[in-house]
């Protein structure tokens, strides 16, 4: 496909019609048939975005007279929910930024190298898979089952506030400890599944290199850091960006751990959840210009990344 | 490939031959060796000793264990030691602004209480209608989906990547547009059922109905995951087995239901094991939709309850008892995935 694309010049662009017109002229009853029911799986998967999307643009009163998957007309089009949505939620995009990337970064760190070690070095199968089991079970925990104790861990047992009052004197809100927090939670319950993904990458290595190099005296250390991370660059892009994703969508933790809004760390996701919500009713254009500015990351890694995202969540 | 880390190895090996070997027994041993002459034994000691443990857990324990050891303590303290300290709280009778629960003693008063509470029978069969619906709907959409695609179309990846859009949004964002198209007076879901006559339905007001607009939401959301999953299942599926069924005279529908589906079964267990967490965790959803603690009439379930009930009625015992509920709802799956999984040697 892109080679169609990068070709300009008229003979290609004719190739491309013929080869086009010969396609189309082999398709029977039934692919038409399956190209029908793909565009309308499609437009399934697409109408609640697209008519977020327009509706963010909407004034009041076009919200009410147009169709809600109807781009506003001329007179119905507006930036300003747009710029109420910026207005409230970009502390939060700021907040959301500064424990989301230290706690990716950090959690697939932390999973390569422990899958480096529950896969590469050469000890017995079967404790092996008794540790995996335990980590991997990991993955599945509800989280509602930690949830009491990790309020008391955080809010009884290490007291990172004290522990961090130089900064605080620095200038900098008390409330960002509720940053630091969330940072060493998720990278704590990241471990799994990063685990998870690194191990089935490097199940794939070639064993005579690493054994060729142990025999040749090299520690774990040495073979980790020469030829397993130099290697290790496409599964880092699958679980950075998995892990990215997930760290920036999740509620549950930054709910019970900064947990009001008006908080100065307030994470994006809490303050989109309570926006658009007043006396009167509800703002459906400035929710959906919320929300499709809070998902601008992830959007944006989506459509970057498709491919590792897609191999992040099948595996 | 392997050449060149042979020879790169052999590049970097002086180095390691004398620098590194010492200190993968430990730091001990050096430390032992610096002090004396009781060193030797020291080492002789702890040599042994690391003779032992490596005889018994395999050459690469020890060493390999910097690796492994504090990730795991870290993970393990962070989901067996909460899972076991929640166990614990839902013992004690720990309520309202008290600093920490009193452990002196100890009684299943709140479970009792869960079992007399209408609330949290509702909101468990409400999990399980979720849990078996999203699932079973998740998985027949996402099978059809790969099918479909599978069948060498042009254009594979644009269709993937939008299937699987939704799946990269948070579901607080998905909230916001569900919010929208189930909106009474100028949602979608009503104009369309309007074009058959019908409605219009308030999707999340009526109790009878909200939680099934729900499932369809999540399922909206995660038909996409499903897909992929069988998509790598069935190309794991050799060509041959199709031809062999053309051959046989089959039809396209006999061979998918004979032949092709039979052979997804793990594909099928993995996607429902993660798609029965990724159920018990629409709690995210749930809030998101009204934008507090308390779901739709008829949509509570047991991870909005316990949340609820913990963060803001302050019932911190009950809250954690009904988290060891739902934990004891998902050991029923995850429990028997992964012994199959490890008797499959899948680890």
């Amino acid at each position: 496909m892109s080679d169609d694309k990068l070709r300009t010049d008229g003979s290609g662009a004719m190739a491309t019609t013929t080869k086009l017109r010969r396609n189309l002229e082999r398709m029977t009853v039934e692919d038409i048939a399956l190209y029908v029911v793909l565009v309308l799986a499609a437009g399934f998967y697409l109408v609640p975005i697209e008519s977020g999307l327009v509706t963010s643009f909407k004034t009041g009163t076009a919200i009410i007279e147009t169709a809600p998957f109807a781009p506003p007309g001329a007179s119905g089009f507006t930036f300003e929910k747009w710029r109420t949505a910026i207005d409230a939620l970009l502390r939060g995009m700021g907040n959301s930024l500064l424990y989301a990337v230290p706690a990716t970064i950090i959690s697939a760190l932390v999973g390569s190298i422990t899958a480096y070690g529950l896969t590469i070095p050469n000890w017995k199968p079967s404790y092996k898979a008794l540790v995996l089991a335990l980590i991997i079970a990991g993955i599945f925990i509800p989280y509602q089952a930690v949830l009491v104790p990790l309020t008391q861990f955080w809010s009884q047992w290490v007291q990172l506030g004290d522990l961090l009052s130089f900064v605080w004197a620095l200038g900098i809100d008390d409330d960002y400890v509720g940053i630091v927090e969330l940072v060493v939670t998720h990278v704590a319950y990241g471990v799994p599944i990063c685990t998870l993904l690194f191990r089935t990458y490097y199940k794939t290595m070639s064993d005579e290199m690493m054994e060729s190099a142990r025999l040749d005296g090299a520690s774990l250390r040495r073979v980790y850091r020469r030829i397993v991370l130099p290697l290790s660059g496409p599964m880092f892009a699958v679980v950075l960006i998995y892990q990215f994703t997930q760290i920036w969508n999740d509620l549950l933790f930054t709910l019970v751990i900064v947990s009001t809004e008006s908080s100065a760390a307030a994470p994006v996701v809490l303050i989109l959840a309570g926006l658009g919500t007043s006396m009167e009713g509800q703002d459906f254009a400035l929710r959906m210009a919320g929300a499709f500015f809070a998902a601008l990351p992830t959007l944006a890694v989506y459509i970057l990344f498709g491919d590792e995202f897609a191999e992040g969540v099948a595996a | 490939m392997l050449d060149f880390y042979r020879r790169l190895h052999r590049a970097i090996s002086p180095s390691s031959g004398d620098g590194d070997e010492p200190r993968t027994d430990g730091g001990v041993v050096s430390d032992g060796a610096a002090s004396g002459p009781g060193a030797e034994s020291d080492r002789g000691a702890v040599e042994r000793l690391k003779a032992a443990v490596d005889n018994r857990f395999g050459a690469d324990f020890v060493e390999s264990s910097i690796f492994w050891l504090p990730p795991f303590l870290l993970m393990g303290l962070f989901v067996y030691g909460a899972v076991i300290w929640n166990l614990l709280i839902s013992l004690t009778d720990y309520e309202g602004f008290a600093n920490a629960p009193d452990y002196s003693n100890l009684d299943f008063e709140m479970y009792t209480r869960a079992l007399a509470d209408s609330g949290f029978i509702d909101a468990a069969v409400n999990t399980l209608i979720l849990l078996v619906a999203f699932t079973a709907g998740t998985l027949a959409v996402g099978l059809l989906l790969a099918i479909l695609i599978d069948r060498g179309i042009r254009f594979e990846n644009t269709f993937r990547t939008i299937y699987l859009l939704p799946m990269s949004l948070s579901f607080v964002v998905t909230a916001q547009f569900w919010l929208w198209i189930y909106n009474y007076n100028n949602g979608i879901a009503n104009s369309v059922i309007g074009v058959v006559g019908l409605g219009p339905v308030s999707w999340l007001g009526n109790q009878d109905i909200v939680l099934y607009a729900v499932i369809f939401a999540l399922m909206w959301q995660f038909s996409g995951y499903a897909m992929v999953v069988y998509l790598a299942g069935l190309r794991a599926i050799p060509d041959e087995h199709y031809e062999a069924a053309k051959v046989d005279g089959a039809s396209t529908l006999k061979m998918y239901w004979r032949v092709i589906i039979p052979q997804l079964k793990g594909a099928t267990i993995s996607a429902a094991v993660v798609l029965m967490v990724f159920g018990m965790k629409a709690f995210d959803f749930l809030y998101s939709l009204v934008g507090g603690y308390r779901p739709p009439n008829g949509a509570d379930i047991l991870a909005t309850k316990m949340v609820r009930e913990a963060y803001s009625n302050s019932q911190w015992a009950y809250g954690a008892a009904i988290a060891i509920v739902l934990f004891g709802m998902a050991l029923a799956v995850i429990g028997p995935y992964l012994v199959y999984e490890y008797r499959r040697n899948n680890l």
